[in-house]
């Protein structure tokens, strides 16, 4: 699945850790979100949707290769 | 969150170490400090045995404070370990029966065995996703 949290991220001017903060998950999360290694659970992917105040499919979407 | 994980993980340092402590004296005890006497020996065993207990406590609140990319590593280190600690275990066994190896099967042996594959597992995993 890709994601555009990187992006978002940086135009709210956000670091990893204060991301973390906010979502209530580790930075090495948020970092391997990022990189497109992991896929984050559906509450997770909610608050990340809520805090940016974006739809999730806007955020996430999946790409076929 | 930050700050709770680290209060979870030195509470289970605590009773690790508290559970190692008593395993010590439980272990020790009874040659070298109260010349085996039986009551005191129980309840060195009986101690040991309750911190034990306390210690997968403290194990499975630290697990359930963990974030779903850390509980998706331990669980995957925990699965291989699982595993290995069954196969290496029953073989290392079966060395023993069949008198392929020419000492007793420990189980203390096995024991740092799950123990060190679950640290390898564990830094693996955690490498992965860096």
């Amino acid at each position: 699945m890709k994601n555009r949290l990187k992006v978002l991220r940086a135009e709210h001017s956000y670091t990893q850790e204060d991301l973390a903060e906010i979502i209530g998950v580790s930075r090495q999360t948020i970092n391997a979100i990022e990189k497109e290694k992991f896929d984050p659970s559906l509450p997770t992917a909610f608050r990340i949707s809520k805090l940016f105040k974006l739809p999730i499919e806007t955020i996430f979407y999946f790409e076929e290769t | 969150m930050k700050k709770e994980r680290k209060k979870n993980l030195y509470t289970l340092a605590v009773w690790t170490w508290s559970w190692v402590a008593t395993m010590a004296i439980a272990t020790f005890g009874p040659k070298y400090i109260w010349d085996g006497h039986s009551v005191l020996t129980a309840l060195a065993v009986s101690v040991n045995f309750v911190h034990g207990i306390l210690m997968i406590f403290a194990n499975r609140k630290f697990f359930n404070n963990l974030d779903e990319l850390q509980r998706k590593i331990h669980l995957e280190s925990l699965a291989l370990t699982l595993g290995l600690a069954i196969v290496v275990g029953l073989s290392y066994s079966l060395l023993d029966v069949t008198n392929l190896i020419n000492y007793d099967a420990e189980i203390s042996n096995l024991v740092i065995f799950v123990s060190l594959s679950y640290l390898v597992l564990v830094t693996i995993n955690t490498r992965r996703y860096l």
